[in-house]
């Protein structure tokens, strides 16, 4: 595994620019998600780190030596798509083997044995091994081609929402597979979604993309705790962030211009007279829609609330975040 | 509006049974969600209502008269399907309009009518726009729009957002929603997703295999689970289940589980054999007390609150609990569970078995 550095890299597809002047270190043994949402210059990124997109400027340092010149056999990077890409007619065991059988690698075959069992062991799917690929459900499938990625040692792994196309319980399943699977390697892994739940649960670093730029690097809870903008604030968190004049309430500092009130943000029983909108039973919360002033606020309520539709609560912010007018977080 | 009552529906195909013998009220106004996995019976029930499929045997009442064997175009329903037809080659306004113009109204009721759709739906700017360059949120109005100017007596959607991504599609579901709220108009909405179904439905039945697994408020079919399934379906994470051999009395409060005794509601029957403890994970805690343990596997950050995953000697449990209490991955912490939000399964049938928490719900089968 390898340390990869993006210096101020730029790509344009005619007058599009996907991805503008990044910069962005992956850690050696990191697991680095980059969340935005479509056109954000994310899957970009992947495949010029992977060799199939040229940068038009910058550079790509892999292991401290850069790649630009290399081919994408040579960068030695393992890629995992979103549609999973199997050979529907070679058992789960041959898929697996594919990579290392290529004529670049020329591995042994009692390594490829091996390697083939020991991420099959890892990946849950050891007694699958002689089952065709079209006989396996959609979650197997997918595991299969993370372990067609993992079968090989390549300096990282590039991964382009490959949880994407799975119901939610499998979702929720294979994050936590791939996690372990990562702590289990020490491998560097780079993710690409627009999901914030595989973002905040999954990375030890969470990179957001706004229109090919990154706006901020850091761990979840920095990310979800100090945001750097308001842009930002709106990428994680469920309910969403509620961004309201700052004037709406008391206190707000000078240049604010958007006070950001996260759920929990808003504290009840104290302040300005909301009114209640709709109550939503989601079993393990229950969620408020208020209106104050013309504006709509979500906060959480207690699960058995009592309170509903037409009823009037008092509401207070309580350690809100604060943006100026162009976004940007001053308080 | 209308009230649609359903009795002993059932559908066969051949040999196959998509609708085993389905019985539910949609109350006139409601936001009824079916919900279920793909191929437990929920949309063929929502074509049967429609009209599209006829009954094997069973009642569909609308308003108290049985339309079960009357063909669709009599019983003054509006159905919106998973992916939005428009015709490409009119503009907005002539693909809502196209409904009531086959109908024969006349043309300037027919503006009328435009107008007060376009502008409960918040499309007004866009009536002369062809609809081949609309984003996809505005097709997707364009569609409701087709299916409300009619008036119809009330609405059949098949995952109408079904196509959608995730940020896009909530809010889209609120949107519908507060339309609903607006118009009041009886709605049966088919979904697999259960967080849409909690969402949005007033009431909710869970499907499975043809079969209606449970019927209620969504609250309670998530307090007070009337079956394995539904308790795996609804809720993310779902419901952990402690699978064991162990008997209870009537009134008992708790179960004996290894050395620990896992605390109950009141149990209003006694059960001996294998058995499911059913614990939601926001209702378990970590603590250093607990005698029943487990090891730390997995922490996932959600933000204010995060999940842990532990694996225990009857299996994996998750907790929710909040972010700033430490849980870290190779440590065994004791865990207690909070007993009058507990359900106990006969683990063979997938029963819930009845205590003072679920009495009165699981009647309503």
């Amino acid at each position: 595994m390898a340390e990869v550095m993006l210096d101020s890299v730029s790509k344009s597809f005619g007058s599009t620019r996907a991805v503008e002047a990044i910069d962005l270190t992956i850690p050696d043994g990191g697991f680095v998600v980059l969340l935005g949402p479509t056109g954000a210059g994310k899957t970009t990124t992947l495949r010029l780190i992977a060799g199939v997109e040229k940068p038009d400027a910058g550079d790509i340092v892999i292991a401290g030596r850069s790649v630009l010149a290399d081919t994408p056999a040579q960068r030695n990077v393992a890629m995992v798509f979103q549609q999973y890409s199997l050979y529907p007619h070679m058992s789960v065991r041959d898929n697996l083997a594919f990579p290392l059988r290529s004529p670049i690698l020329r591995t042994p075959e009692d390594e490829i044995t091996r390697k083939v069992a020991e991420v099959a062991e890892v990946l849950h799917i050891a007694h699958k091994l002689d089952n065709k690929a079209t006989e396996l459900s959609g979650g197997e499938m997918q595991r299969v081609s993370i372990g067609r990625a993992l079968v090989r040692s390549p300096s990282i792994y590039l991964m382009d929402e490959p949880l994407s196309s799975l119901d939610a319980k499998l979702r929720a399943e294979l994050r936590i597979e791939l996690k372990r699977i990562h702590a289990q390697l020490g491998a560097t892994l780079l993710y690409v979604t627009h999901d914030q739940i595989e973002a905040m649960t999954m990375a030890s670093h969470v990179g957001v993309l706004d229109k090919g730029r990154p706006v901020q690097f850091g761990s979840p809870r920095e990310i979800y705790e100090k945001p750097a903008s308001l842009y930002v604030a709106q990428r994680l968190g469920l309910p969403r962030i509620n961004a309201l004049p700052a004037g709406l309430f008391p206190a707000a500092p000078a240049g604010a211009a958007t006070i950001g009130l996260r759920p929990e943000h808003v504290e009840q029983g104290k302040g300005k007279t909301a009114t209640v909108s709709r109550v939503e039973h989601l079993g393990d919360q229950t969620r408020l829609h208020l209106i104050l002033e013309g504006h709509a606020i979500v906060t959480l309520a207690d699960v058995h609330t009592d309170l509903e539709a037409g009823d009037e609560i008092a509401i207070q912010p309580r350690n809100p975040l604060y943006f100026d007018a162009s976004g940007n977080r001053i308080a | 509006m209308a009230e649609i009552e359903i009795r002993k529906l059932r559908k066969d195909f051949g040999d196959f049974t998509a609708v085993q013998s389905s019985s539910f009220r949609v109350e006139d106004g409601e936001f009824f969600m079916l919900l279920g996995p793909s191929g437990c019976g929920k949309t063929t029930t929502l074509r049967m209502i429609a009209g599209l499929e006829l009954p094997t045997s069973g009642e569909i009442l609308i308003d108290g008269e049985n339309v079960a064997q009357k063909p669709a175009r009599e019983r003054d329903i509006a159905f919106v399907f998973q992916m939005f037809a428009l015709y490409p080659h009119m503009n907005v306004r002539r693909n809502i309009s196209y409904p009531l113009i086959s109908q024969g109204m006349k043309r300037a009721q027919v503006r009328e009518k435009i107008t007060e759709v376009a502008r409960i739906l918040g499309i007004e700017h866009i009536l002369d726009h062809p609809v081949g360059g609309l984003s996809g949120g505005d097709r997707q109005r364009v569609a409701l729009g087709r299916a409300i100017v009619r008036q119809p007596k009330a609405f059949l959607m098949d995952e109408p957002l079904g196509a959608l991504d995730t940020e896009f599609r909530e809010h889209m579901a609120e949107e519908l929603r507060a339309l609903h709220d607006r118009m009041g108009a009886t709605t049966v909405y088919v979904t697999h997703d259960q967080l849409e179904a909690m969402q949005m439905g007033d009431k909710i039945v869970v499907m499975n295999h043809g079969v209606i697994e449970q019927y209620g408020t969504p609250q309670d079919i998530y307090d007070k689970s009337a079956t394995m399934f539904v308790a795996d379906f609804i809720g993310s994470p779902p419901m952990n289940f402690l699978r064991f051999s162990s008997s209870v009395e009537a009134g008992a409060t708790g179960v004996a589980l290894h050395h620990a005794t896992l605390p109950l509601p009141a149990m209003r029957v006694p059960f001996d054999g294998d058995m499911a403890y059913g614990i939601r994970p926001e209702h378990v805690r970590l603590s250093d007390d607990g005698v029943y343990r487990g090891e730390v596997i997995a922490t996932e950050y959600l933000g204010p609150n995060q999940i842990v995953t532990l694996l225990a000697p009857n299996g994996e449990v998750k907790a929710r609990i909040p972010s700033d209490q430490i849980a870290r991955v190779g440590e065994v912490v004791g865990m207690d569970f909070d007993g009058t939000r507990a359900t106990l399964f006969d683990n063979q049938t997938g029963h819930a078995l009845a205590s003072d928490l679920n009495e009165g719900v699981l009647s309503h089968g």
